[in-house]
């Protein structure tokens, strides 16, 4: 056999059961519960508040955009510190010294990050689906909508978590490099209040970026037809959606291969041993 | 293969940070077989050698072949033949030893030879480092000298022909080194496994290696058997003997015949004989105080005794 695709086949069965492990942890339940509980509180404060220009309740927009951003973020963010961590406490290292161990750990943490979302996904859906009433209003056509939509965002934004968490000197600086301009992206990205309403700079700035495209995407899988006239040009803009997020995945998936090799080649047990030390000195 | 084939070929390897060179003309080989100890003090270099050697770090300037490859730029091949124990520290805490090991040892599958399975049978290899009874727990949950030894069974789960071990038992308690020190000799005599280590434990390097380096201040200043060094530090024994209800000692160079004429002599009247030759700390506090204080011009010279 192709001891490539055997490494990314036992790679596979490494996610499998990281995911498996993440669901059963009480460390990872209390992270879905509390997106959840958040989520719901936030919807639940605005359920009676009409969107301007349509005649549906701000739950029934927000819930998409918010699945949206949770795609962006998760798939961004995710991938961002796991990497940063687990160069840091040796895992990679020890992947790495098996043979075409690399692969074998990168196709893990893709399948890992990727079932994460289904969690993620029901604790928002479920409960709205008993607060709010129906979600979905484009049937099955729909759903199968967020299927593509989310394995595109999955392509677009997993590359772009990658090379932050190779590119990232330390797990700390995740939280500077990633987290502020991804949580500075989702503010202008029209998921909690109409990008129309920001300054035009802004919008253009937030419709370079796949977040406000994946929340866009998200509102047309979701949304009745009638609400893309609150939208920028009145239209969903699916020809876009795909574009834009295409030509993420296709600029990710050319570069994030090249970082991470470039920062696993630079993986020894010193430089371990070195962040374990480093992480043992609180005060600096 | 031929009892003498290299295995590690080092040449003239040089690492250099800014101005400094942390290593400087290192050369050494290690045949087939053969259990090395790289001993020096703390920044000499040993971490930045095997770390070449292993291909996690790109050298300066020289010569490495390690299985006939230059490891910077080895194939992944290559990683199936090459055993290298880290120091793990909060790595897949949520894994089992077991789970662990079942998983790491599939990348191996494909490199399995008829004289060499690949991988280890994993319920063989945790009875083998003794972790039965943890077998199922989390890896968070192992104490310290278990998780040393869950980083051994990483180490071996490829069952490579060549095994790096940097400072193996750091942390271990009594019991386990000696352990340990059983399953290193296991791997050697069983499996004709090739093994360089780096310690700190003098005690260690003597129960362990056939051959010592001793690498001071970025350069080998001393490569032989414990025997052949202690012999190039000094030649001379110390006898101890109690005669007369009082204490002797005599240095000697050669302390079997001085000890056959003392019992011609005194016959009966020697008691509590104890005879002392250099140990492996004076041996290695000698060379290395010797070479850092520069004593003895560049260091070659005074040990061209030692049997190269």
């Amino acid at each position: 056999m192709n001891p490539k695709v055997h490494a990314v086949r036992t790679g596979l069965q490494r996610g499998w059961t990281e995911f498996k492990m993440s669901i059963k942890s009480p460390q990872d339940q209390g992270f879905y519960l509390f997106i959840a509980l958040v989520t719901m509180l936030y919807l639940f404060v605005n359920r009676d508040s009409k969107v301007e220009g349509t005649d549906l309740y701000l739950p029934t927009v927000a819930l998409p955009s918010i699945l949206g951003a949770m795609v962006a973020f998760a798939l961004v963010i995710g991938p961002a510190y796991t990497l940063a961590m687990e160069r840091e406490d040796g895992t990679l290292l020890r992947t790495r010294a098996a043979p075409f161990g690399l692969i074998g750990y990168v196709a893990g943490q893709v399948l890992n990050m990727s079932l994460g979302l289904i969690p993620s996904f029901a604790v928002l859906l479920i409960p709205s689906a008993f607060l709010f009433g129906e979600v979905m209003h484009q049937g099955m056509a729909g759903w199968i909508s967020v299927v593509w939509l989310v394995v595109l965002g999955l392509l677009a934004t997993m590359p772009i978590g990658i090379v932050i968490g190779s590119l990232a000197p330390n797990v700390q600086k995740v939280g500077t490099w990633g987290m502020m301009p991804i949580l500075v992206l989702l503010g202008i990205s029209g998921i909690f209040y109409p990008i129309q309403d920001l300054w035009a700079w802004v919008q253009v700035v937030a419709q370079v970026f796949p977040m406000y495209w994946l929340g866009l995407g998200m509102r047309s899988a979701f949304l009745p037809d009638a609400a893309a006239a609150v939208e920028i040009g009145g239209s969903w803009r699916t020809l876009e959606t795909v574009l834009i997020l295409s030509a993420w995945a296709i600029f990710g998936l050319s570069i994030a291969p090249v970082v991470l090799r470039r920062m696993a080649r630079r993986q020894s047990g010193s430089q371990v041993a070195a962040a374990r030390d480093e992480a043992a000195q609180w005060v600096r | 293969m031929p009892e003498t084939e290299t295995v590690i070929q080092v040449e003239g390897l040089r690492m250099r940070y800014g101005s400094v060179d942390v290593l400087d003309e290192v050369g050494f080989t290690v045949r087939r077989g053969e259990v090395v100890t790289l001993l020096g003090p703390n920044g000499a270099g040993k971490t930045t050698t095997i770390e070449v050697l292993e291909g996690f770090r790109v050298r300066s300037a020289g010569d490495v072949s390690v299985l006939g490859v230059d490891p910077i730029d080895a194939p992944e091949e290559w990683r199936a033949h090459v055993g290298i124990v880290l120091q793990s520290w909060r790595d897949h805490a949520r894994w089992t030893p077991r789970g662990l090991l079942t998983h790491l040892g599939r990348y191996y599958e494909p490199y399995s030879e008829p004289d060499r399975p690949r991988p280890r049978d994993v319920e063989q290899l945790i009875a083998l480092v003794g972790l039965e009874k943890q077998a199922d727990q989390k890896i968070r949950t192992l104490s310290g000298g278990e998780r040393r030894r869950l980083d051994a069974a990483v180490g071996i789960v490829g069952r490579p022909e060549l095994l790096f071990l940097d400072e193996p038992t750091a942390g271990f308690d009594p019991e386990a080194r000696r352990d340990f020190h059983g399953l290193v000799r296991r791997l050697v005599d069983l499996e004709d496994t090739t093994i360089l280590l780096t310690t700190h434990d003098l005690d260690e390097a003597e129960r362990l290696a056939d051959r010592i380096l001793i690498l001071a201040s970025g350069r080998i200043v001393a490569d032989g058997s414990v025997d052949e060094l202690a012999r190039s530090v000094s030649r001379e024994a110390e006898v101890r003997w109690r005669q007369d209800g009082e204490s002797h000692a005599e240095r000697t160079t050669d302390p079997t015949g001085f000890v056959r004429d003392l019992f011609a002599r005194f016959g009966d009247e020697v008691r509590d004989l104890d005879m002392r030759r250099a140990t492996l700390e004076d041996t290695y506090l000698a060379m290395v105080h010797r070479h850092e204080s520069g004593v003895g011009g560049d260091g070659d010279e005074a040990f061209e005794e030692v049997d190269r």
